[in-house]
């Protein structure tokens, strides 16, 4: 039995009514967990000597927009002895954007987190410094949503370039 | 100086980060940046400072931010592709190879042998040639001003050859799903021989501008330190978590591109200062160079892109004599070719550090989600860490350490 497989079938074992489903794709292995029992099962992960899971390689998002549940918040762990790759796929239920932060359990998490907060508008509960990062401060919506359309800042040329103007927040001569 | 609390409205928002005594005016909050010169580009440092000791350091980032990740869901895979380049703008092979890989992985593309051997080959140049200018800049940051012409003349030498074969200089997007774009025109090997015949004379003039110089070791020694384990808590990858003696590197943990046949070392370093990360560069120069050797030797005759008419465009010889080849072209570039319905991760070893694409697919000929997962972004956010307790002077010295990329940061 890999490290995976063990790995599965004890998170099977402890969080068995936690996990939403546990998917295999080009030998990549997903597991989908309840927001609820999110941190416990990273904190499981990272904490058993015997899974060891310390690396949190990767944190981001997806917004599937019309289907629900609509975020998925996915978690890019890794084993560093045999390095393995492990997937933890959280969806939130229907068209919520809150969960909680995973900085106490990966101090890395947190400009992940703020740039999911920055471009998904997914709120961490207990994050420490939960600003925008990219995008400017006064910045109205959230860019990686597929409901915001690309290219909506209209392009301004010569015969255009008052008009467009008018429309825009920021003050006029 | 701010009296009894910060003004700046700005600078309002970012009080929770600094202690008591900057609200008070006991210690002194300094910006700096982003149109500093030694930051490597618009990296903004929000600095709280004790006299010239730095208590704490708050990098701000974003203003290079071009939603590229946003500007690829709206592409097809092939036209992502020349997005991929303009990240990272020194590791231009590398960030093709990135993406052409998960693509790969997402749709079930094969890649032929000769293809892989370039890419190897080509990916390990882009990394001397980013190390170059690493080099250069890092120098140069303190106060070593002349290495920077001597490393962009190496440096000039290697896009002499990217545009030989692209017939680009940085914006190469010559690695493609399914292989590379076409095969590499006669002189190319040649060129790369006397590349690789030529460098290590000139890596050894810049050991004699560097590594024993006084001033330089002064500057770098007992730097900027970070231990192994906390490197990698804070997800630092690449040279950086190497120079604190962990033997780390994506090429042999995960290999990809067939560089489990490839030999080399993993140079790694021992007390995580700037000075020892100097030292993996320095080193990782040498290893570099012994793949691009063995490449040489391995490269043999033999298509270079995938025979898959659906993912790569037929040889432009058939397009005369076949209607099928003149189909496949037309949906090729008109519409594209579709991925399952999936995710995969796939990461590289970039020059500086673990490149990470995740991409999501939708069935449609489009990514539904494509994430970077960018070293550049991981390793800064650890930049305080190394910098706390060091004076003001030393902090340009820690920024060239990590070698950030604000493209690759901000996306």
């Amino acid at each position: 039995m890999n490290h995976i497989e063990k790995t599965v079938a004890i998170l099977k074992e402890k969080f068995g009514s936690s996990l939403l489903r546990v998917a295999e794709f080009r030998g990549e292995t997903t597991v989908a967990v309840k927001r609820s029992a999110l941190i416990d099962i990273l904190r499981f992960l990272k904490d058993t000597p015997d899974l060891n899971y310390a690396f949190l390689a990767d944190l981001t998002a997806r917004d599937n927009l019309p289907a629900e549940p609509r975020f998925v918040v996915v978690y890019q762990l890794r084993e560093l002895q045999s390095n393995t790759s492990l997937r933890i796929a959280c969806p939130l239920p229907g068209q919520e954007t809150e969960l909680p932060t995973a900085t106490p359990v990966f101090i890395n998490a947190n400009w992940y987190e703020r740039e999911l907060f920055d471009l998904f508008g997914l709120t961490f509960a207990g994050h420490p410094d939960l600003r925008r990062i990219v995008m400017p401060d006064d910045w109205q919506g959230y860019p990686l949503r597929k409901d915001y359309p690309v290219g909506c800042e209209e392009v301004q040329f010569t015969f255009n370039f008052d008009d467009i103007d008018r429309r825009k927040p920021y003050a006029k001569s | 100086m701010f009296d009894s609390e910060l003004q700046d409205p700005q600078l309002d928002k970012l009080k929770h980060l600094f202690s008591h005594r900057a609200l008070t005016g006991e210690t002194m909050v300094l910006n700096m940046g982003p149109q500093h010169p030694s930051t490597h580009g618009v990296l903004r440092l929000v600095l709280e400072l004790d006299g010239e000791i730095i208590i704490n350091m708050v990098p701000i980032i974003g203003y290079l931010h071009t939603g590229v990740e946003k500007n690829m869901e709206d592409k097809t895979f092939l036209q992502a592709l020349v997005m991929s380049d303009r990240l990272d703008y020194l590791n231009n092979m590398g960030n093709n190879l990135a993406y052409s890989l998960a693509v790969e992985k997402l749709v079930g593309i094969d890649v032929p042998e000769r293809a892989q051997v370039l890419r190897v080959m080509l990916v390990e140049l882009q990394r001397i040639a980013s190390h170059l200018v690493w080099l250069g800049t890092h120098a140069g940051d303190m106060a070593a001003q002349s290495m920077l012409f001597y490393t962009f003349r190496e440096r000039d030498d290697i896009l002499d050859i990217f545009e030989m074969i692209s017939g680009q200089r940085m914006m190469t997007s010559y690695i493609r799903p399914g292989g590379v774009w076409r095969d590499v025109p006669s002189g190319f090997v040649e060129a790369v021989r006397a590349f690789i015949d030529r460098l290590p004379a000139k890596l050894k003039e810049y050991d004699a501008l560097l590594l024993n110089n006084p001033i330089w070791l002064d500057r770098t020694k007992n730097i900027g330190v970070i231990d192994g384990q906390s490197a990698l808590a804070w997800g630092i990858t690449g040279p950086a978590l190497r120079g604190s003696g962990i033997a780390y590197d994506i090429r042999k943990a995960m290999p990809y591109s067939g560089y489990e046949q490839y030999e080399f070392d993993v140079p790694v370093g021992k007390n995580g200062d700037v000075y020892d990360r100097y030292l993996v560069r320095r080193e990782e120069f040498h290893q570099s160079l012994r793949i691009v050797d063995q490449a040489l030797r391995r490269l043999s005759p033999g298509p270079v892109i995938t025979s898959d008419r659906k993912v790569a465009a037929p040889p432009r010889s058939e397009l005369g004599t076949s209607m099928e080849a003149v189909i496949h072209h037309f949906k090729l570039y008109t519409e594209g070719f579709s991925a399952p319905e999936g995710e995969v991760y796939v990461a590289v070893e970039s020059p500086r550090g673990e490149l990470g694409v995740y991409l999501v697919g939708n069935g449609g000929p489009r990514p539904h989600r494509i994430h970077w997962r960018t070293p550049s972004f991981v390793n800064l956010q650890a930049l305080p860490v190394m910098a706390r307790q060091h004076y003001i002077a030393d902090v340009v010295g820690i920024i060239g350490s990590i070698d950030i990329v604000l493209g690759d940061a901000d996306r």
